[in-house]
């Protein structure tokens, strides 16, 4: 039986990575994400791991990338302004296919912002966020079980695809405490890498780069990272649906927005309204395909996020023109409420008449 | 070392500052169990030249980088290989942090007092009055600063198990360089703490001279500033 235990998301996030086998953190200080670099500098020992508080978050990355490049597990976390320092890091992990996890709670933005929750993020993490033409795989957790259970997941798409992964929750997700299972048999052993730096011993030298100056070379790399993401955009799609049998509207939100959602949607359902949900889980690879199916059902849906619309352009680049399409959104640290969702896609029925 | 031609500039004494490191990996037969980390600039195409396993890091963060690799791997012998736009410009947090740890890796910093392979610009180490690129007057202090003396600046830390500066303008220097390079590998097998070797080298090509009178304007322009000797050894 796998233990149950009342947690905190940030705490459940750390678990999780030790579960997958990551031994190597090394991250800096910023606010809500401390816990998980406090809960590691403590446990990482005790399984004999390494955890190095880096004297920036460009160290950090560059020493997940070290870490990664000598055939280990490796993960760093921060907030927003963090995570913008490490968008070099990424970049170079990208083009080098080098694994690894960088964990996202989102603070407010632009600049020092605030510590609340936010989705402000959102382009950043989905759009590769660094130079060059490459994407992040990007998982949103909505639960401390999730914040969980992704973390493992991560590690093994980041493995899988020999590209970084990033987990883009918030301050609300990384701070409430929720009980969760402690399931361990959801760990996938890591994967060879043959490709690790190891030391030449019994084989050829080999290297790791993203400079490619020769005529063409750089152009069949792109194209063959674009083929990675063709093939994640096929076969690792992960969401969450709700309702959309007999819904006569569909909300899409992800990670803490989604619970909130799911409030409102329970009001709305006392009242008589019939509202689904599609909670997309992985951002990248977005799930375009079900909300392309959906919207010939029912040609009415409502994105609603903690930004002034991020998600919501990919939402439109998965529908046609004539789908009805909303938008609500509160930036800034604004938390919106489920009696706010309810009031939104009411207004959508009105402006057609219902 | 892999049997090819170098992109390196002839004259230039990048290709003398590589074979060092090649010797020093071979006397201590080493080869099978070395990760080198190349820098951005000239020193980026050193995974093309030695035998060894390497990857090329962000402009400035091989020591960040090297730390990664050694903390997941520490009987391997790690080492980074940066010039001086690379190590005492952008890098320089990673450098002095790294030392600070004391993460058991070897530094090898090549200072020519100028970016190589971007054209020849001002560098943190270009000296006072020396014309670049971005300082067609010559490097003035009121508006640049000073040459930043990196050796001598990390032997303050304690992590640093070996600091020095050599040079490669003539054969007895090369020698010096090469007992240099070889000492501080040899305290990164014992496990001393980070080594670091400075290596004075010319970059006639954007000096705009001629290979001998390069290696001249070592000796009498960069030595007077940039001193030899050991600053740090445990």
């Amino acid at each position: 039986m796998a233990e149950k235990i009342l947690e905190k998301g940030n705490i459940a996030l750390a678990k999780g990575a030790i579960v997958a086998g990551c031994r190597y953190y090394f991250g800096y200080p910023i606010t809500p994400q401390n816990d998980i670099p406090e809960y590691l500098s403590a446990e990482m020992p005790k399984v004999g791991g390494t955890f190095i508080q880096a004297e920036s978050e460009v160290a950090s990355i560059n020493m997940v990338l070290g870490a990664s490049a000598a055939g280990a597990r490796a993960m760093t976390s921060s907030s927003g302004p963090g995570i913008s320092l490490m968008q070099e890091g990424l970049s170079y992990m990208a083009g080098s296919e080098l694994p690894g996890l960088v964990v996202n709670v989102m603070r407010v933005g632009p600049g020092l912002g605030g510590i609340a929750p936010s989705q402000g993020d959102y382009f950043q993490a989905t759009r590769g966020g660094g130079h060059g033409d490459y994407f992040n795989i990007v998982l949103a957790p909505a639960s401390v079980q999730e914040m969980f259970d992704l973390a493992i997941k991560a590690f093994d798409l980041s493995d899988k695809y020999r590209n970084p992964a990033m987990i883009l929750c918030d301050a609300v997700l990384g701070q409430m405490k929720e009980p969760i299972i402690l399931n361990e048999m959801k760990h996938e052993r890591p994967p060879a890498k043959p490709w690790a730096l190891t030391g030449a011993k019994g084989r050829k030298s080999q290297f790791l780069k993203t400079l490619y100056l020769s005529d063409g070379e750089q152009e069949v790399h792109n194209l063959e990272l674009k083929e990675k993401y063709d093939i994640l955009r096929k076969e690792d799609v992960i969401f969450e649906e709700n309702g959309l049998d007999d819904a006569e509207i569909v909300v899409v939100a992800f990670g803490t927005v989604a619970r909130i959602v799911k409030t409102a949607i329970q009001i709305a359902k006392e009242e008589g309204i019939k509202v689904g949900l599609i909670r997309p889980i992985t951002l990248f690879p977005f799930p375009a395909e079900v909300i392309r199916k959906t919207v010939k059902k029912i040609p009415r849906i409502l994105v609603v996020e903690m930004n002034t619309g991020q998600m919501v352009d990919d939402v439109k680049l998965s529908i046609e023109d004539k789908v009805k399409l909303g938008f609500y959104g509160r930036p800034g640290g604004g938390i919106p409420t489920p009696e706010d969702v309810l009031r939104h896609i009411k207004v959508m029925f009105d402006e057609e008449g219902f | 070392m892999v049997d090819c031609q170098t992109h390196f500039c002839p004259g230039c004494t990048h290709g003398t500052a590589h074979r060092l490191v090649a010797e020093a990996i071979d006397y201590f037969d080493i080869q099978e169990k070395t990760i080198g980390v190349c820098g951005v600039g000239c020193a980026v195409f050193m995974y093309d030249y030695f035998a060894v396993d390497a990857i090329e890091a962000p402009h400035g963060r091989a020591p960040a980088v090297a730390t990664g690799i050694k903390r997941v791997q520490p009987d391997k012998i790690v080492f980074t290989y940066q010039g001086d736009g690379d190590l005492a410009s952008i890098g320089t947090s990673e450098i002095i942090h790294t030392a600070n740890r004391g993460e058991s890796i070897t530094v090898i910093f090549v200072n020519n007092t100028v970016y190589g392979m971007t054209g020849g610009q001002m560098a943190p180490t270009t000296l006072l009055g020396q014309k670049t690129t971005t300082t067609p007057s010559g490097r003035d202090f009121r508006n640049d600063g000073y040459p930043i003396r990196m050796a001598e600046m990390l032997a303050n830390l304690e992590g640093v198990a070996y600091s020095t500066r050599v040079s490669m303008h003539n054969a007895k220097e090369v020698i010096r360089a090469k007992k240099a390079i070889r000492k501080a590998f040899r305290m990164q097998i014992d496990d001393m703490g980070l080594t670091f070797v400075e290596l004075l080298s010319a970059c006639h090509t954007n000096w705009r001279v001629k290979p001998l009178e390069g290696q001249k304007r070592v000796e009498e322009e960069l030595i007077p500033y940039f001193s030899l000797g050991v600053f740090k050894e445990r």
